[in-house]
């Protein structure tokens, strides 16, 4: 009844080709953004910034760049974290080598960095495809690995191998309290959302889909194969890579090699695939439930435990996180393969027909 | 001269172990199109199991027969790895036919960490050893034709016999058995497998079982080298080069591919490693099957990948 476009009449181009044709879909998202700046600021407490809001953000834009490679161009990738690791490293060079280097800068030149050897290491799917080409990005990531643990420059000589950066600050501002961390990483998601919104919906990302859906009859209709996936890697990798720079700089604040390991790629695919491929707001829900869930489970396994007498230690209780981990991502693949995202569509097609369903 | 053939021979063994894990890969994938993930921790599970078993049971024989305890473990532990297929093919297979690689993909690593709690919690998180008589001591081979003779781990050289030996074993269970016909007809064509009357679930029980008791014999013999412990999923990781070099669908491909990737691994660790700062074992094996990919993208023996509009 309240969620119906009755009424809304589109009178000219711009109109009918908005990311949000329905005029409720508008509001709803300007007040969630609204409130995300406004509201919970005054609502979250210390503990939620850090443990839960401002790692939401930051991998929801790491998930979003991975969406944009695996969801809509179709190249499975498992190396997301090593380029979140060359982002953040690459980032820490450029702001501690060039002086008076902004963090703003800072952020985009890592990025660029990653998104130059998101290229690089993106050549190979020209040739290798499907899982030949998940297994071939875990060379990306075992590199990266070895390569900022073994050589010393990019660390900047630091004896323990964990580097770190102090006293952030954008246009004077300073970034240092998690109010502030976590509005300028929702600021800059917001930013990067509405761009990623955009590229899907321009030429490019149509290509994009056209070579996921079948790249042999994408090339029969013109497209540059080597152009839409090159490019689909280096703007995915830019993404994760800025992540990453944020994840260094604003969530960990010193790191080192083991913050982008392999669990990482693994978790920024799991936010894809449980989110939903191919949707933006899907990379948002999955980041929100990989999130959230290890969270929710060590606070209340403890607490169930204890319900029905049976003391906990902290290693069964972490064996029991695992296990309930894995079998909810399993119970989600099969429930829904096509993850969050299409929840979301079904209960809005719901909505649409509500309260009356014929 | 002597030097490079010892780390040839080293390398050529250390294939062979990396061959056994990634045969499991290739089973799986071969009959049911899973990229099983979870082969790692089924190392894990089942090297656990067998040094737990053969723990208890040698306890409760009064520890004066350690072949026979070996042999009720070894039994026990095949138990629970049939055990382990036959639940994975219930609840979670069945309820994922025909959804895409990466679905499959991601299930395989959830259940990566079921396996993983649940094996920890039932038979405990400490370093257990596994001790199945493998002689360690090293021995000094063709020291007639060289000066101080090449130098052996007989331990690697049992496991690579045992490895060999496995691959004889399953071959002829492919080639010549009518279970292995089947198997072969379900990794061909699903549906036309179905048509002519090939149970299917049946056969992924079968082939997981296999896996399974593949991966029961990978942990053994890793096990008893580096002790039982969490880092023994990682081998997995260490085994994917292998079957990406080998073909994705290729017993022998397994094979070869790990002799390849364990001599690249072992020479350039010794010759170019020094030069960079050592430790590039593991991203040079996957560079290295990256190269044979630009040439062949199906791997050296995988099935031609022919594309229709």
């Amino acid at each position: 009844m309240i969620y119906r476009e009755n009424g809304q009449f589109k009178t000219s181009y711009g109109a009918d080709q908005q990311i949000f044709p329905i005029a409720q879909d508008r509001y709803l998202v300007l007040a969630i953004i609204a409130f995300a700046f406004i509201g919970v600021p005054f609502l979250a407490d210390e503990y939620y910034f850090r443990a839960i809001l401002i790692p939401f953000l930051i991998l929801s834009l790491a998930a979003l760049g991975v969406n944009l490679l695996v969801g809509y161009c179709g190249q499975i990738t498992l190396g997301a974290g090593a380029f979140m690791a060359i982002g953040a490293y690459a980032a820490y060079n450029f702001l501690i080598r060039v002086p008076h280097m902004p963090l703003l800068g800072a952020l985009i030149l890592g990025g660029l960095s990653a998104a130059g050897m998101g290229i690089l290491f993106g050549i190979p799917s020209l040739r290798v495809r499907g899982l030949y080409l998940a297994v071939a990005t875990l060379a990306a990531q075992f590199f990266a690995d070895w390569a900022f643990l073994r050589i010393k420059w990019f660390t900047n000589d630091s004896s323990s191998g964990s580097v770190s950066v102090s006293n952030l600050q954008v246009f004077g501002f300073p970034v240092e309290s998690p109010v502030e961390k976590y509005l300028f990483c929702l600021a800059l998601l917001v930013v990067f959302g509405l761009l990623a919104k955009n590229l899907t919906r321009a030429s490019i990302g149509r290509q994009w889909m056209a070579i996921r859906d079948m790249d042999v009859a994408a090339e029969v209709i013109g497209i540059r194969p080597m152009w839409a996936k090159l490019s689909a890697f280096a703007v995915s990798s830019f993404f994760v890579g800025v992540a990453g720079a944020l994840w260094g700089f604003v969530h960990l604040g010193s790191w080192e090699p083991a913050a982008f390991s392999v669990d990482r790629s693994f978790q920024l695919l799991f936010m894809v695939i449980i989110g939903g491929m191919g949707s933006i707001v899907g990379s948002f829900f999955g980041a929100a439930f990989i999130v959230i869930l290890p969270i929710f489970l060590s606070q209340i396994l403890p607490a169930l435990g204890g319900l029905v007498g049976v003391h906990v230690s902290t290693t069964v209780a972490s064996h029991m996180e695992l296990i309930i981990f894995g079998a909810l991502i399993v119970f989600f693949l099969i429930v829904e393969p096509h993850g969050l995202a299409r929840l979301w569509v079904t209960a809005k097609e719901k909505l649409r027909l509500w309260p009356f369903p014929h | 001269m002597a030097f490079f053939l010892e780390t040839l021979i080293g390398g050529l063994m250390a294939g062979m172990l990396y061959s056994l894990v990634a045969l499991g890969f290739v089973l799986i994938y071969k009959a049911s199109g899973v990229f099983n993930f979870a082969q790692g921790a089924m190392v894990l599970f089942a090297a656990l199991a067998m040094a737990r078993f053969s723990e208890w049971i040698g306890a409760a024989l009064g520890g004066d027969s350690l072949i026979l305890a070996n042999i009720l473990a070894f039994l026990a532990a095949g138990v629970v790895m049939f055990i382990v297929a036959w639940v994975i093919e219930r609840l979670v297979l069945r309820n994922l036919v025909n959804q895409e690689g990466a679905t499959l993909l991601m299930a395989t690593l959830g259940i990566t960490y079921v396996l993983e709690g649940i094996g920890q919690t039932l038979f405990g998180s400490e370093i257990y050893k596994i001790d199945v008589g493998m002689p360690k001591d090293p021995v000094m081979m063709l020291e007639s034709v060289f000066e101080g003779g090449i130098l052996i781990n007989k331990e690697d050289f049992y496991a690579a016999l045992i490895a060999a030996v496995l691959v004889v074993l399953l071959t002829i269970f492919f080639q010549k058995t009518s279970t292995g016909r089947a198997l072969r007809a379900v990794a061909d064509d699903h549906q036309a497998a179905l048509s002519i009357g090939i149970p299917l679930n049946r056969i992924w029980v079968i082939v997981w079982c296999v896996a399974g008791v593949v991966a029961l014999v990978a942990g053994i013999i890793w096990g008893s080298k580096l002790g039982v412990q969490f880092s023994l999923a990682t081998v997995a990781m260490r085994a994917l080069p292998v079957v990406i070099l080998g073909g994705l669908t290729s017993v022998p491909g397994a094979i070869i591919g790990g002799l390849i990737i364990g001599v690249g691994e072992k020479l350039s660790e010794v010759y170019i490693g020094p030069m960079v700062g050592g430790g590039i074992e593991i991203w040079f094996a996957y560079m290295l099957a990256l190269v044979f990919l630009l040439f062949r993208p199906q791997g050296l023996f995988g099935e031609k990948i022919i594309d229709r509009v």
